[in-house]
């Protein structure tokens, strides 16, 4: 240290207390996205294609029409529901990557009760029981993982993603088994077990925007929100507050999978209309990006849960298009993430570049 | 009870069979691990390394025309290697230099890497119009022994000992190498230190950055060559998006049951490689398939579980792991 009396040629400053203005931090923010979208063209090109093009068309076939809107949208109602259920879990840096399972749980529950109770009970009664049902199993799905780690500290991150694998393995058996209709496939709902639809879309999207209230509230204006807020900046904070810390870690994993089940029997009733393996499709991964990008902001997640149900849907119609394979979302998706990770860093730190004369001077 | 044997036999050399990807995603993740990173990417990590080691090996026998068994082997190797370390390059940059929290960029490599793997997959299926292959020389060439084919017909312990693809044996000089890098020589010492307790690692006057950087890179191109290993060992040396799906999650819990030892990966991967098969080998009746398929994830899920109740010092995972380092905030 002592003879280092040259300065870095980069060096780092926190910046102060005020910081950047806001202005300034969304114009970063919204440059890491065009930084993204820019590193995407690379994958494009390497399929041969006009990047420009292959972007028209992922937009006109995610907006183009009428239809394409509500299929869009379709796509956007379970990520931007499964993101308010990942929320309050990364807030309290508890890294619940099971929403997948808690998914299919959700579905998994709700098509055992529009199997059994469909003939039985009119619509409305049913479609409620079948949304309780799905928000028991998937809150249960995910209290397991929430109770071990409250309990002896069990690695969350692994034990959530093999609780993955072990729910759809189960519903794998449900449809090659006991439920099987034909050729590996469940029966399809019956109508009255369907979710109806409002404005063209069925209704999944009206309880998802509830859900953006309720969670905006549950976050930012309850007690709840708080302790979860607390556990997150600083443990050791939360148990010298005299917080019961495993308390707040398992009643927040069964809210979250609870709305991550609500997510699965909107899927199951909205959109499939049956029980698959496949039935969560990647949307509990999907939508950890959403809520990291919205940066757990419940208003925000509506407008990424949009601009990713547009590359989804439009990667979707750059396959059938131009022959770019589907997984360009994904690849998107990770560089949108990698980005907006990255420019944090800009955010909080300002760069310092060694001045040409004063290279010499010693450090402060 | 020669029946019993042989087919105890057989089963070892099929789990050897699917535990060799395990083995190198778990001995790059120790390394990566040793350091005080923890790369969630694993996952992607392996994907990229399948898809891109089997391109690298299906285009150079197209374009050279030359199918020769020793160069796929290298090209295998080297290709996924190198598709690791640029993938664990982004995710060093990100976490060390830039300072973003390592399990959501883990996660995000995870994303990505998967993306990365199954583009460049189907990318080559559908510019070869069909299913990638190599030639049916190669397609049986390199799942085989590389040993004489009277050393494997020793009596039991020939097909053990003598009958695995290379690739098993390349893991097992790996995990040694390992082994005495970290424990015999100064530079593993280091390591350790560093992802043990960085400030006094710096104090010394070790390089946190370099350490990390290098072992998190050098890992992650250990753990990408699992992914080519799976392709060519259980695969078929052909495509399939869902193929490698949960193989690197399984390394990366494989790391907790070996804890953080290169020699215990060994037969822990040759454990779980056994989980994965058992339901091919030793059906039951009273348990269906689908539900048997799960066994591995159930088993991690319990070793996860008495893995948290132990608190024996020695058996705990790198003090530093999953934390940044900054310098200044010391």
């Amino acid at each position: 240290m002592a003879e280092s009396i040259k300065a870095p040629l980069i060096r780092l400053e926190k910046r102060g207390e005020n910081g950047l203005n806001p202005a300034a931090v969304w114009g970063i923010r919204l440059g890491s996205i065009a930084a993204a979208l820019l590193l995407g063209c690379v994958a494009i090109l390497l399929t041969g294609n006009n990047p420009i093009k292959a972007y028209g068309t992922m937009i006109n076939g995610a907006l183009g029409t009428a239809v394409y809107r509500q299929q869009t949208i379709k796509r956007a109602i379970p990520l931007l529901g499964c993101a308010l259920a990942i929320a309050p879990c990364f807030k309290m840096r508890f890294w619940n990557i099971g929403a997948e399972g808690q998914i299919t749980a959700g579905a998994l529950a709700a098509t055992f009760v529009a199997r059994t109770c469909t003939g039985k009970l009119p619509s409305l009664p049913l479609l409620l029981l079948m949304a309780l049902a799905a928000m028991v199993l998937g809150g249960l799905w995910g209290l397991i993982p929430g109770f071990f780690k409250a309990k002896w500290n069990t690695n969350e991150t692994l034990f959530t993603l093999m609780m993955n694998y072990i729910i759809i393995g189960v519903v794998a058996w449900l449809q090659a088994g006991p439920w099987e209709a034909k050729q590996g496939r469940i029966a399809h709902f019956e109508e009255a077990a369907e979710l109806p639809l409002v404005a063209g879309i069925h209704c999944g999207w009206i309880i998802v925007l509830a859900l953006v209230l309720f969670m905006h509230v549950y976050m930012r204006h309850t007690k709840h929100g708080y302790e979860i807020a607390v556990i997150g900046d600083s443990l050791r904070t939360a148990q010298y507050a005299g917080m019961n810390v495993g308390r707040i870690m398992m009643r927040t994993m069964f809210l979250s999978g609870a709305i991550s089940g609500l997510v699965g029997f909107i899927i199951a009733s909205g959109t499939s209309h049956t029980l698959s393996r496949e039935i969560a499709g990647g949307v509990g991964f999907t939508s950890i990006t959403v809520a990291w990008l919205s940066q757990l902001n419940a208003f925000a997640m509506v407008a990424i849960s949009l601009l990713l149900g547009i590359l989804s849907k439009g990667a979707a119609t750059l396959q059938t298009v131009m022959n770019v394979p589907v997984a360009i979302s994904d690849i998107i998706t990770g560089l949108l993430l990698f980005c907006m990770l990255g420019s944090e860093f800009f955010i909080n730190y300002r760069l310092i570049l060694r001045k040409k004369r004063g290279g010499k001077e010693a450090r402060k | 009870m020669t029946d019993v044997l042989n087919s105890l036999i057989l089963l070892l050399v099929a789990a050897i069979a699917y535990g060799t990807p395990l083995l190198f995603g778990t001995l790059g993740e120790i390394l990566t691990e040793k350091s005080g990173n923890l790369n969630l990417g694993v996952e992607g990590i392996m994907f990229m390394g399948g898809a891109i080691g089997l391109g690298g090996m299906f285009y150079f026998e197209k374009l050279t025309g030359i199918t020769s068994y020793p160069l796929a082997v290298l090209i295998a190797l080297l290709a996924a290697f190198l598709a690791g370390a640029l993938a664990s390059l982004i995710f060093s940059f990100l976490t060390i230099t830039l300072r973003t929290s390592q399990n959501v960029t883990g996660l995000a490599l995870a994303i990505f890497g998967t993306g990365v793997g199954q583009f460049a997959g189907e990318m080559m299926r559908i510019r070869v119009g069909g299913y990638v292959s190599l030639s049916l020389e190669l397609t049986n060439a390199l799942p085989a022994s590389p040993f004489p084919q009277a050393l494997q017909d020793i009596p039991y312990i020939g097909k053990l000992l003598f009958g695995n693809s290379i690739f098993f044996y390349l893991g097992i000089l790996a995990a040694v190498l390992m082994h005495l890098f970290l424990k015999k020589t100064r530079k593993g010492l280091y390591l350790r230190a560093v992802g043990e307790n960085p400030s006094t690692a710096d104090s010394a006057g070790i390089s946190v950055t370099r350490y990390k950087y290098l072992a998190t890179v050098v890992g992650g191109g250990l753990s990408a060559i699992g992914g080519v290993v799976y392709i060519i060992t259980t695969a078929g040396c052909t495509w399939n998006n869902e193929g490698l799906s949960g193989v690197g999650w399984l390394a990366v819990a494989l790391v907790i049951f070996c804890l953080w030892r290169p020699l215990s990966a060994l037969w822990g991967s040759v454990l779980f490689g056994a989980l994965m098969i058992l339901y091919m080998r030793l059906q039951l009746p009273f348990i269906p398939t689908e539900l048997y398929k799960i066994l591995p994830y159930v088993v991690t899920v319990i070793v996860l579980i008495l893995s948290s109740l132990r608190n024996n010092k020695e058996k705990q995972p790198p003090e530093g792991l999953g934390l940044a380092y900054f310098r200044e905030d010391r």
